[in-house]
Protein backbone atom coordinates (compact mmCIF):
# COMPACT_ATOMS: atom_id res chain seq x y z
CA UNK A 1 0.00 0.00 0.00
CA UNK A 2 1.59 3.39 -1.00
CA UNK A 3 1.24 5.59 2.03
CA UNK A 4 0.00 9.24 1.87
CA UNK A 5 2.38 11.53 3.95
CA UNK A 6 1.97 15.13 5.11
CA UNK A 7 5.79 16.44 5.14
CA UNK A 8 5.21 19.06 7.19
CA UNK A 9 4.39 16.01 10.14
CA UNK A 10 6.84 14.33 12.13
CA UNK A 11 7.49 10.97 10.63
CA UNK A 12 5.63 8.02 12.17
CA UNK A 13 6.53 5.15 9.87
CA UNK A 14 9.94 2.89 9.96
CA UNK A 15 12.79 3.47 10.17
CA UNK A 16 16.82 2.60 9.74
CA UNK A 17 19.80 2.48 11.90
CA UNK A 18 21.86 5.65 11.29
CA UNK A 19 25.31 7.12 13.09
CA UNK A 20 25.21 10.93 12.50
CA UNK A 21 28.92 11.30 13.99
CA UNK A 22 30.42 8.19 12.46
CA UNK A 23 29.12 9.22 8.91
CA UNK A 24 30.61 12.74 9.41
CA UNK A 25 34.19 11.61 10.76
CA UNK A 26 34.02 9.50 7.67
CA UNK A 27 32.71 12.54 4.94
CA UNK A 28 35.66 14.35 6.80
CA UNK A 29 38.52 11.69 5.98
CA UNK A 30 37.51 11.25 2.78
CA UNK A 31 37.57 14.88 2.13
CA UNK A 32 41.09 15.44 3.60
CA UNK A 33 41.84 12.04 1.58
CA UNK A 34 40.68 13.70 -1.79
CA UNK A 35 41.97 17.15 -1.14
CA UNK A 36 45.31 15.96 0.04
CA UNK A 37 45.29 13.98 -3.26
CA UNK A 38 44.63 16.46 -5.62
CA UNK A 39 46.95 19.03 -3.85
CA UNK A 40 49.89 16.33 -4.01
CA UNK A 41 49.11 15.22 -7.58
CA UNK A 42 48.15 19.12 -9.49
CA UNK A 43 49.19 21.69 -6.61
CA UNK A 44 48.45 24.98 -6.92
CA UNK A 45 49.22 28.15 -9.53
CA UNK A 46 50.90 30.40 -8.61
CA UNK A 47 52.36 32.93 -11.14
CA UNK A 48 54.31 35.98 -9.53
CA UNK A 49 52.84 39.71 -8.61
CA UNK A 50 53.47 41.89 -11.46
CA UNK A 51 54.88 45.29 -10.42
CA UNK A 52 55.41 49.27 -11.84
CA UNK A 53 59.03 47.70 -11.54
CA UNK A 54 58.53 44.67 -13.35
CA UNK A 55 56.47 46.52 -15.88
CA UNK A 56 58.82 49.33 -16.56
CA UNK A 57 61.53 47.00 -17.01
CA UNK A 58 60.03 44.25 -19.56
CA UNK A 59 57.91 46.84 -21.67
CA UNK A 60 59.05 49.94 -20.71
CA UNK A 61 57.46 51.24 -24.68
CA UNK A 62 54.65 50.23 -22.90
CA UNK A 63 54.75 52.17 -19.62
CA UNK A 64 55.80 54.99 -21.50
CA UNK A 65 52.64 54.88 -23.66
CA UNK A 66 50.64 54.37 -20.34
CA UNK A 67 52.07 57.28 -18.16
CA UNK A 68 51.71 59.58 -21.41
CA UNK A 69 48.23 58.36 -21.83
CA UNK A 70 47.31 59.67 -17.51
CA UNK A 71 48.70 63.05 -18.60
CA UNK A 72 46.73 63.06 -21.67
CA UNK A 73 43.99 61.97 -19.34
CA UNK A 74 43.12 59.17 -22.30
CA UNK A 75 43.28 56.14 -19.73
CA UNK A 76 40.67 53.91 -18.49
CA UNK A 77 41.50 55.26 -14.90
CA UNK A 78 41.87 58.86 -16.14
CA UNK A 79 38.35 58.62 -17.54
CA UNK A 80 36.52 56.19 -14.96
CA UNK A 81 34.51 58.64 -13.28
CA UNK A 82 33.18 57.10 -9.51
CA UNK A 83 33.87 56.43 -6.72
CA UNK A 84 37.49 57.50 -8.46
CA UNK A 85 36.65 60.84 -9.90
CA UNK A 86 34.68 63.08 -12.08
CA UNK A 87 36.02 62.09 -15.28
CA UNK A 88 33.23 59.99 -16.70
CA UNK A 89 29.92 58.49 -16.40
CA UNK A 90 29.74 55.13 -14.58
CA UNK A 91 27.25 52.44 -16.55
CA UNK A 92 23.55 53.02 -16.33
CA UNK A 93 20.13 50.76 -15.70
CA UNK A 94 17.23 52.67 -16.96
CA UNK A 95 17.11 55.73 -15.08
CA UNK A 96 19.37 54.24 -11.93
CA UNK A 97 23.02 55.77 -11.78
CA UNK A 98 24.10 53.09 -9.40
CA UNK A 99 27.73 54.06 -9.88
CA UNK A 100 27.66 58.25 -10.10
CA UNK A 101 25.10 58.04 -7.05
CA UNK A 102 27.77 56.95 -4.62
CA UNK A 103 30.21 59.96 -6.20
CA UNK A 104 33.77 60.01 -5.41
CA UNK A 105 34.67 57.34 -2.53
CA UNK A 106 37.88 56.26 -3.43
CA UNK A 107 39.88 59.57 -4.84
CA UNK A 108 41.81 59.02 -7.44
CA UNK A 109 43.50 61.62 -10.03
CA UNK A 110 45.94 59.70 -12.51
CA UNK A 111 47.84 62.47 -13.58
CA UNK A 112 48.96 63.86 -10.36
CA UNK A 113 48.51 60.96 -8.33
CA UNK A 114 50.54 58.26 -10.93
CA UNK A 115 53.21 60.92 -12.35
CA UNK A 116 53.14 64.72 -11.35
CA UNK A 117 52.99 63.51 -7.52
CA UNK A 118 55.86 60.60 -7.26
CA UNK A 119 57.92 63.01 -10.17
CA UNK A 120 57.90 65.40 -6.84
CA UNK A 121 59.30 62.99 -4.45
CA UNK A 122 62.23 61.80 -6.76
CA UNK A 123 63.99 65.40 -5.82
CA UNK A 124 65.50 65.61 -9.41
CA UNK A 125 66.28 68.88 -10.77
CA UNK A 126 64.88 68.17 -13.86
CA UNK A 127 62.06 66.24 -12.58
CA UNK A 128 61.03 69.02 -10.82
CA UNK A 129 61.30 71.89 -13.67
CA UNK A 130 59.48 69.69 -15.80
CA UNK A 131 56.89 69.29 -13.29
CA UNK A 132 56.82 73.17 -12.65
CA UNK A 133 56.45 73.71 -16.59
CA UNK A 134 53.17 71.05 -16.32
CA UNK A 135 52.09 73.01 -13.01
CA UNK A 136 52.10 76.25 -15.08
CA UNK A 137 50.44 75.22 -18.37
CA UNK A 138 46.46 75.58 -18.40
CA UNK A 139 44.73 72.46 -18.93
CA UNK A 140 44.04 73.00 -22.84
CA UNK A 141 48.03 73.07 -23.17
CA UNK A 142 48.97 70.06 -20.91
CA UNK A 143 46.56 68.08 -23.10
CA UNK A 144 47.95 69.14 -26.30
CA UNK A 145 51.43 68.54 -25.25
CA UNK A 146 50.52 65.18 -23.67
CA UNK A 147 48.25 64.53 -26.82
CA UNK A 148 50.89 64.91 -29.52
CA UNK A 149 53.21 63.24 -27.53
CA UNK A 150 51.11 60.07 -27.36
CA UNK A 151 50.59 60.27 -31.07
CA UNK A 152 54.28 60.30 -31.52
CA UNK A 153 55.14 57.74 -29.21
CA UNK A 154 51.84 55.79 -31.25
CA UNK A 155 54.18 56.32 -34.66
CA UNK A 156 57.32 55.38 -33.59
CA UNK A 157 56.69 51.87 -33.15
CA UNK A 158 57.81 50.99 -29.49
CA UNK A 159 60.29 53.80 -28.82
CA UNK A 160 60.57 54.68 -25.33
CA UNK A 161 61.15 58.37 -26.49
CA UNK A 162 60.55 60.60 -29.68
CA UNK A 163 62.39 64.23 -30.16
CA UNK A 164 60.73 66.85 -30.12
CA UNK A 165 61.58 68.00 -33.68
CA UNK A 166 58.67 70.61 -33.73
CA UNK A 167 58.26 71.53 -30.35
CA UNK A 168 55.13 70.17 -29.63
CA UNK A 169 55.40 68.37 -26.41
CA UNK A 170 56.19 70.74 -23.57
CA UNK A 171 57.75 69.29 -20.62
CA UNK A 172 55.73 65.57 -20.88
CA UNK A 173 58.88 63.33 -22.66
CA UNK A 174 61.07 64.48 -19.52
CA UNK A 175 58.41 64.00 -17.09
CA UNK A 176 57.97 60.54 -18.89
CA UNK A 177 61.40 59.69 -19.05
CA UNK A 178 62.10 60.59 -15.68
CA UNK A 179 58.75 58.49 -14.43
CA UNK A 180 60.47 55.34 -16.14
CA UNK A 181 63.32 55.35 -14.76
CA UNK A 182 61.60 55.95 -11.30
CA UNK A 183 59.55 52.83 -11.94
CA UNK A 184 62.50 50.86 -12.91
CA UNK A 185 63.86 51.02 -9.81
CA UNK A 186 60.72 50.36 -8.26
CA UNK A 187 60.68 53.56 -6.20
CA UNK A 188 57.43 54.33 -8.23
CA UNK A 189 55.87 50.95 -6.45
CA UNK A 190 56.15 52.95 -2.83
CA UNK A 191 55.38 55.93 -3.92
CA UNK A 192 51.78 54.76 -4.85
CA UNK A 193 51.56 52.79 -2.49
CA UNK A 194 52.49 55.26 0.84
CA UNK A 195 50.51 58.04 -0.62
CA UNK A 196 47.70 57.40 1.64
CA UNK A 197 49.68 55.71 4.53
CA UNK A 198 53.00 54.39 5.62
CA UNK A 199 52.25 50.77 6.06
CA UNK A 200 50.56 50.34 2.91
CA UNK A 201 47.66 47.50 2.70
CA UNK A 202 45.90 48.95 -0.26
CA UNK A 203 46.99 49.05 -3.78
CA UNK A 204 44.30 51.09 -5.87
CA UNK A 205 46.61 53.45 -7.05
CA UNK A 206 49.76 51.11 -8.96
CA UNK A 207 46.82 48.41 -9.88
CA UNK A 208 44.98 51.48 -11.36
CA UNK A 209 48.11 52.23 -13.37
CA UNK A 210 48.58 48.47 -14.58
CA UNK A 211 45.43 47.93 -15.17
CA UNK A 212 45.53 50.72 -17.68
CA UNK A 213 48.51 49.14 -19.53
CA UNK A 214 47.21 47.37 -22.44
CA UNK A 215 51.01 45.84 -24.10
CA UNK A 216 51.79 44.22 -20.68
CA UNK A 217 49.27 43.89 -18.12
CA UNK A 218 46.22 42.45 -20.05
CA UNK A 219 48.34 40.89 -22.23
CA UNK A 220 50.03 38.46 -19.82
CA UNK A 221 46.02 38.43 -19.00
CA UNK A 222 44.86 37.40 -22.25
CA UNK A 223 47.96 35.42 -22.65
CA UNK A 224 46.76 33.38 -19.45
CA UNK A 225 42.57 32.84 -21.06
CA UNK A 226 41.97 35.49 -18.45
CA UNK A 227 40.63 38.35 -20.21
CA UNK A 228 36.57 39.36 -20.01
CA UNK A 229 35.96 37.97 -23.43
CA UNK A 230 37.82 34.63 -22.36
CA UNK A 231 35.24 33.71 -19.83
CA UNK A 232 37.84 35.96 -17.89
CA UNK A 233 37.19 36.18 -13.58
CA UNK A 234 36.46 32.16 -13.53
CA UNK A 235 39.53 30.96 -14.83
CA UNK A 236 43.03 30.43 -12.99
CA UNK A 237 46.08 31.09 -14.27
CA UNK A 238 47.75 27.68 -16.18
CA UNK A 239 45.07 24.67 -16.51
CA UNK A 240 43.81 25.27 -12.99
CA UNK A 241 40.33 24.81 -12.27
CA UNK A 242 39.43 28.40 -11.28
CA UNK A 243 35.97 30.24 -9.43
CA UNK A 244 33.59 27.45 -12.12
CA UNK A 245 30.57 28.42 -9.63
CA UNK A 246 30.79 31.81 -11.80
CA UNK A 247 30.06 30.20 -15.35
CA UNK A 248 26.80 31.95 -15.31
CA UNK A 249 28.37 35.59 -14.44
CA UNK A 250 30.94 35.46 -17.18
CA UNK A 251 28.59 33.84 -19.49
CA UNK A 252 26.54 36.79 -20.25
CA UNK A 253 29.51 38.90 -21.00
CA UNK A 254 29.60 36.37 -23.93
CA UNK A 255 26.37 37.01 -25.41
CA UNK A 256 24.44 39.65 -26.43
CA UNK A 257 22.77 42.19 -25.60
CA UNK A 258 25.78 41.94 -22.75
CA UNK A 259 28.43 41.57 -25.19
CA UNK A 260 28.37 44.87 -26.84
CA UNK A 261 26.67 47.02 -24.31
CA UNK A 262 28.33 49.85 -22.51
CA UNK A 263 26.20 48.99 -19.52
CA UNK A 264 27.26 44.97 -19.16
CA UNK A 265 28.74 45.02 -15.64
CA UNK A 266 25.60 47.05 -14.54
CA UNK A 267 22.86 44.75 -16.55
CA UNK A 268 25.20 41.54 -15.67
CA UNK A 269 25.26 42.41 -12.34
CA UNK A 270 21.25 42.91 -11.82
CA UNK A 271 20.45 39.59 -13.62
CA UNK A 272 22.69 37.67 -11.57
CA UNK A 273 20.74 39.14 -8.86
CA UNK A 274 17.53 38.89 -9.89
CA UNK A 275 18.28 34.76 -10.57
CA UNK A 276 20.06 34.68 -7.00
CA UNK A 277 16.32 35.64 -5.86
CA UNK A 278 14.61 33.64 -7.86
CA UNK A 279 16.32 30.68 -7.07
CA UNK A 280 15.80 31.20 -3.11
CA UNK A 281 11.97 32.17 -4.03
CA UNK A 282 12.14 28.82 -6.25
CA UNK A 283 9.86 27.14 -3.64
CA UNK A 284 7.02 29.86 -4.44
CA UNK A 285 6.99 29.75 -8.56
CA UNK A 286 3.97 27.72 -9.43
CA UNK A 287 5.63 26.02 -12.74
CA UNK A 288 9.29 26.01 -11.44
CA UNK A 289 8.38 23.95 -7.95
CA UNK A 290 6.31 21.35 -10.38
CA UNK A 291 9.10 20.80 -11.66
CA UNK A 292 10.29 18.03 -9.50
CA UNK A 293 6.96 16.13 -10.23
CA UNK A 294 6.65 16.16 -13.61
CA UNK A 295 10.16 14.90 -14.31
CA UNK A 296 10.30 12.47 -11.84
CA UNK A 297 14.04 12.55 -10.72
CA UNK A 298 13.17 11.96 -7.47
CA UNK A 299 12.28 7.96 -7.93
CA UNK A 300 15.98 7.46 -9.21
CA UNK A 301 16.60 9.13 -6.26
CA UNK A 302 14.34 7.16 -3.44
CA UNK A 303 14.79 3.90 -5.70
CA UNK A 304 15.00 1.54 -2.61
CA UNK A 305 12.21 3.24 -0.89
CA UNK A 306 9.49 3.07 -4.00
CA UNK A 307 10.83 -0.72 -4.61
CA UNK A 308 10.23 -1.36 -0.93
CA UNK A 309 6.84 -0.15 -0.85
CA UNK A 310 5.87 -1.88 -4.15
CA UNK B 1 -4.83 32.43 37.66
CA UNK B 2 -5.15 29.40 35.58
CA UNK B 3 -2.24 27.35 33.96
CA UNK B 4 -4.44 27.80 30.43
CA UNK B 5 -5.00 31.23 31.02
CA UNK B 6 -1.33 31.42 31.58
CA UNK B 7 -0.35 30.12 28.77
CA UNK B 8 -3.09 31.41 26.41
CA UNK B 9 -0.82 35.15 27.94
CA UNK B 10 2.23 36.10 25.90
CA UNK B 11 5.12 35.21 27.31
CA UNK B 12 6.99 38.49 27.94
CA UNK B 13 9.62 36.68 29.51
CA UNK B 14 12.79 36.53 27.30
CA UNK B 15 14.32 34.20 28.57
CA UNK B 16 11.69 31.62 28.22
CA UNK B 17 10.81 32.82 24.91
CA UNK B 18 14.27 31.97 23.65
CA UNK B 19 14.30 29.09 25.14
CA UNK B 20 11.08 27.71 23.92
CA UNK B 21 11.92 28.90 20.31
CA UNK B 22 14.89 27.03 20.27
CA UNK B 23 16.33 24.19 22.55
CA UNK B 24 12.11 23.32 23.42
CA UNK B 25 11.53 22.91 19.61
CA UNK B 26 14.18 19.90 19.42
CA UNK B 27 14.56 16.41 21.16
CA UNK B 28 18.29 15.22 21.58
CA UNK B 29 17.09 12.42 19.51
CA UNK B 30 16.56 15.08 16.53
CA UNK B 31 19.92 16.80 17.02
CA UNK B 32 22.26 13.73 17.34
CA UNK B 33 19.78 10.73 15.82
CA UNK B 34 20.94 7.09 15.81
CA UNK B 35 17.84 6.47 13.22
CA UNK B 36 16.73 7.84 10.44
CA UNK B 37 13.44 7.25 8.79
CA UNK B 38 13.72 4.25 6.31
CA UNK B 39 13.27 6.16 3.13
CA UNK B 40 16.75 8.20 4.03
CA UNK B 41 18.37 5.72 1.90
CA UNK B 42 20.31 7.55 -1.15
CA UNK B 43 23.72 8.62 -2.13
CA UNK B 44 22.20 12.08 -2.60
CA UNK B 45 22.03 12.51 0.83
CA UNK B 46 25.92 11.97 1.19
CA UNK B 47 26.72 15.85 -0.40
CA UNK B 48 25.29 17.55 2.28
CA UNK B 49 27.58 16.09 4.46
CA UNK B 50 30.54 15.98 2.00
CA UNK B 51 29.57 19.54 1.90
CA UNK B 52 30.27 20.42 5.67
CA UNK B 53 33.25 18.18 5.65
CA UNK B 54 34.67 20.25 2.91
CA UNK B 55 33.74 23.23 4.97
CA UNK B 56 35.70 21.93 7.92
CA UNK B 57 38.71 21.26 5.68
CA UNK B 58 38.65 24.41 4.58
CA UNK B 59 38.19 26.17 7.72
CA UNK B 60 41.23 23.90 9.08
CA UNK B 61 43.47 24.68 6.11
CA UNK B 62 42.97 28.47 6.61
CA UNK B 63 43.69 28.66 9.66
CA UNK B 64 46.86 26.94 8.88
CA UNK B 65 47.58 29.23 6.29
CA UNK B 66 47.23 32.78 9.09
CA UNK B 67 49.97 31.15 10.98
CA UNK B 68 52.70 32.72 8.99
CA UNK B 69 50.86 35.58 7.05
CA UNK B 70 49.98 36.05 3.80
CA UNK B 71 53.56 35.50 1.95
CA UNK B 72 54.39 32.36 3.59
CA UNK B 73 52.86 30.02 0.74
CA UNK B 74 55.12 31.52 -1.51
CA UNK B 75 58.06 30.55 -0.08
CA UNK B 76 57.69 28.14 1.56
CA UNK B 77 56.25 24.43 0.05
CA UNK B 78 54.58 23.57 3.54
CA UNK B 79 52.92 26.90 3.25
CA UNK B 80 52.29 26.00 -0.94
CA UNK B 81 51.21 22.21 -0.22
CA UNK B 82 48.20 24.19 2.62
CA UNK B 83 47.11 26.78 -0.40
CA UNK B 84 46.82 23.53 -2.65
CA UNK B 85 44.56 21.98 0.24
CA UNK B 86 42.72 25.33 0.47
CA UNK B 87 42.04 25.56 -3.25
CA UNK B 88 41.25 22.08 -4.03
CA UNK B 89 38.67 21.60 -0.59
CA UNK B 90 37.02 25.01 -2.02
CA UNK B 91 37.07 22.90 -5.89
CA UNK B 92 35.41 19.93 -3.66
CA UNK B 93 33.40 22.19 -1.86
CA UNK B 94 31.19 24.01 -4.64
CA UNK B 95 31.12 20.13 -6.34
CA UNK B 96 29.50 18.73 -3.39
CA UNK B 97 26.70 22.28 -2.44
CA UNK B 98 26.02 22.44 -5.99
CA UNK B 99 24.89 18.23 -6.43
CA UNK B 100 23.11 19.10 -2.94
CA UNK B 101 21.55 21.82 -4.32
CA UNK B 102 19.87 20.21 -7.36
CA UNK B 103 19.20 17.08 -5.32
CA UNK B 104 17.10 18.91 -3.30
CA UNK B 105 15.86 20.69 -6.11
CA UNK B 106 14.68 17.23 -7.84
CA UNK B 107 13.20 16.05 -4.24
CA UNK B 108 11.22 19.09 -3.61
CA UNK B 109 12.68 19.61 -0.43
CA UNK B 110 11.24 22.81 0.21
CA UNK B 111 7.87 20.56 1.11
CA UNK B 112 6.00 20.42 4.51
CA UNK B 113 6.93 23.93 5.99
CA UNK B 114 11.05 23.34 5.06
CA UNK B 115 10.80 26.61 2.80
CA UNK B 116 13.73 28.46 5.25
CA UNK B 117 16.00 25.32 4.80
CA UNK B 118 16.36 26.12 0.77
CA UNK B 119 16.39 29.50 1.70
CA UNK B 120 19.49 29.16 4.31
CA UNK B 121 20.89 26.85 1.34
CA UNK B 122 20.89 29.74 -1.19
CA UNK B 123 22.05 32.23 1.23
CA UNK B 124 24.96 29.69 1.98
CA UNK B 125 25.59 29.47 -1.67
CA UNK B 126 25.50 33.29 -2.15
CA UNK B 127 28.06 33.98 0.82
CA UNK B 128 29.95 31.05 -0.36
CA UNK B 129 30.63 32.17 -3.64
CA UNK B 130 31.76 35.92 -2.26
CA UNK B 131 34.07 34.44 0.30
CA UNK B 132 35.48 32.88 -2.14
CA UNK B 133 35.84 35.47 -4.62
CA UNK B 134 37.64 37.59 -1.88
CA UNK B 135 39.52 34.25 -1.23
CA UNK B 136 41.24 34.71 -4.62
CA UNK B 137 41.87 38.66 -4.02
CA UNK B 138 44.21 37.69 -1.23
CA UNK B 139 46.56 35.38 -3.38
CA UNK B 140 48.99 38.28 -3.35
CA UNK B 141 49.69 36.71 -7.41
CA UNK B 142 48.98 38.05 -10.39
CA UNK B 143 46.02 35.84 -10.77
CA UNK B 144 44.30 37.94 -7.70
CA UNK B 145 45.96 41.15 -8.91
CA UNK B 146 43.92 40.52 -12.47
CA UNK B 147 40.72 39.47 -10.50
CA UNK B 148 40.86 42.45 -8.57
CA UNK B 149 41.36 45.32 -11.64
CA UNK B 150 38.66 43.27 -13.70
CA UNK B 151 35.84 42.57 -10.24
CA UNK B 152 36.14 46.78 -9.49
CA UNK B 153 34.13 46.88 -12.54
CA UNK B 154 31.14 44.91 -11.72
CA UNK B 155 31.36 46.04 -7.81
CA UNK B 156 31.49 49.74 -9.17
CA UNK B 157 28.84 49.29 -11.73
CA UNK B 158 26.33 48.84 -8.10
CA UNK B 159 28.14 51.44 -6.55
CA UNK B 160 29.38 48.80 -4.24
CA UNK B 161 32.73 49.48 -5.39
CA UNK B 162 33.09 52.70 -3.60
CA UNK B 163 32.59 50.31 0.08
CA UNK B 164 34.15 46.94 -0.75
CA UNK B 165 37.29 47.80 -3.00
CA UNK B 166 38.76 44.97 -4.53
CA UNK B 167 42.20 46.80 -5.35
CA UNK B 168 42.03 47.19 -1.21
CA UNK B 169 43.99 43.93 -0.38
CA UNK B 170 43.98 44.65 2.89
CA UNK B 171 40.92 44.98 3.21
CA UNK B 172 39.78 41.98 1.14
CA UNK B 173 42.22 39.93 3.45
CA UNK B 174 40.49 40.83 6.18
CA UNK B 175 36.63 40.22 4.56
CA UNK B 176 38.03 36.74 3.81
CA UNK B 177 39.84 35.55 6.83
CA UNK B 178 37.44 36.94 9.87
CA UNK B 179 33.91 38.26 8.54
CA UNK B 180 32.64 36.31 5.72
CA UNK B 181 33.69 32.75 7.14
CA UNK B 182 32.05 33.87 10.15
CA UNK B 183 28.90 34.62 8.34
CA UNK B 184 28.87 31.50 6.20
CA UNK B 185 29.48 29.36 9.37
CA UNK B 186 26.74 31.20 10.89
CA UNK B 187 24.55 29.77 7.80
CA UNK B 188 25.60 26.79 7.83
CA UNK B 189 24.40 26.02 11.35
CA UNK B 190 21.60 27.77 10.89
CA UNK B 191 20.41 26.01 7.85
CA UNK B 192 21.50 22.21 9.33
CA UNK B 193 19.18 22.95 12.75
CA UNK B 194 16.50 23.69 10.71
CA UNK B 195 16.89 20.33 9.04
CA UNK B 196 17.21 18.85 12.56
CA UNK B 197 14.27 20.40 13.96
CA UNK B 198 12.32 19.65 10.75
CA UNK B 199 12.98 16.21 9.99
CA UNK B 200 14.33 14.64 6.43
CA UNK B 201 11.73 15.32 3.99
CA UNK B 202 9.85 12.38 2.85
CA UNK B 203 9.39 11.29 -0.85
CA UNK B 204 7.21 12.48 -2.86
CA UNK B 205 4.50 9.86 -2.88
CA UNK B 206 2.95 8.77 -6.19
CA UNK B 207 -0.80 9.37 -4.84
CA UNK B 208 -0.16 11.68 -1.80
CA UNK B 209 -2.84 14.46 -2.48
CA UNK B 210 -0.58 16.28 -0.40
CA UNK B 211 1.04 18.35 -2.89
CA UNK B 212 2.98 20.36 -0.15
CA UNK B 213 3.56 23.80 -1.55
CA UNK B 214 5.82 26.31 0.27
CA UNK B 215 4.40 25.94 3.63
C1 LIG C 1 27.42 25.49 2.63
C2 LIG C 1 26.51 24.90 1.95
C3 LIG C 1 25.55 23.83 2.44
C4 LIG C 1 25.71 22.90 3.42
C5 LIG C 1 26.94 22.66 4.30
C6 LIG C 1 24.50 22.13 3.48
C7 LIG C 1 24.29 21.05 4.33
C8 LIG C 1 23.11 20.33 4.42
C9 LIG C 1 22.92 19.12 5.17
C10 LIG C 1 24.00 18.39 5.96
C11 LIG C 1 21.64 18.73 5.03
C12 LIG C 1 21.02 17.46 5.62
C13 LIG C 1 20.46 16.49 4.62
C14 LIG C 1 21.28 16.16 3.42
O1 LIG C 1 22.50 16.17 3.50
O2 LIG C 1 20.69 15.91 2.35
C15 LIG C 1 20.98 19.72 4.20
C16 LIG C 1 19.66 19.71 3.85
C17 LIG C 1 19.06 20.59 2.96
N1 LIG C 1 19.71 21.50 2.15
FE1 LIG C 1 21.63 22.06 2.37
N2 LIG C 1 23.61 22.63 2.55
C18 LIG C 1 24.22 23.66 1.90
C19 LIG C 1 23.70 24.40 0.85
C20 LIG C 1 22.41 24.23 0.36
C21 LIG C 1 21.89 24.87 -0.82
C22 LIG C 1 22.70 25.77 -1.75
C23 LIG C 1 20.57 24.49 -0.94
C24 LIG C 1 19.55 24.84 -1.99
C25 LIG C 1 19.43 25.98 -2.54
C26 LIG C 1 20.27 23.62 0.15
C27 LIG C 1 19.03 23.07 0.40
C28 LIG C 1 18.76 22.13 1.37
C29 LIG C 1 17.45 21.63 1.72
C30 LIG C 1 16.11 22.09 1.09
C31 LIG C 1 17.63 20.67 2.72
C32 LIG C 1 16.53 19.90 3.45
C33 LIG C 1 16.40 18.53 2.93
C34 LIG C 1 15.45 17.68 3.70
O3 LIG C 1 14.72 18.14 4.58
O4 LIG C 1 15.44 16.50 3.40
N3 LIG C 1 21.41 23.46 0.92
N4 LIG C 1 21.91 20.67 3.83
Amino acid sequence: MVMKVDPSKKWTGPVRPYDIIKEGVIAVVVVAVLAGGLSLLFSSPDDKAVTLKSWSNNNAADFVVTATGELAGTTTSAGYGAPYNHAGNGPTLGPLKLQDWVGVHIPVDPANDFVVKPLLMLNDGNATAAVDTWNAATVDQQTKWASSYADALGKSGGATSVADAKNQFGPVPGMVSSLLGMAKTGALDGALTTSETPLPTDFTKPLLFLADSEGYFADMASKQHLSGDQWGVMNETGSWPGQSWLWLFSFWYQVEPFKSSGNADTLVMTLMGLLTLSLALFPFFPIIRKLPYKIPIHRLIWKKWYARKL
Amino acid sequence: MSSSAQSVKKDKNWTSRLRKSTLETMEPQDLLPDNQPAYVASWIYVFGVLTIASLLMLITTGLILTLEGPSWWHISSVGHFFNSMHLWSVELFFVFMVVHLWGKFWMAAWRGKRTATWVTGVLAFGTSIITALTGYLIQTNFDSQWIATQAKDGFNAMGIGAFFNTLNTGQAILLHVALLPLVVGVIVIWHILLVRRKGVVPPIDNDSTIEGGAF
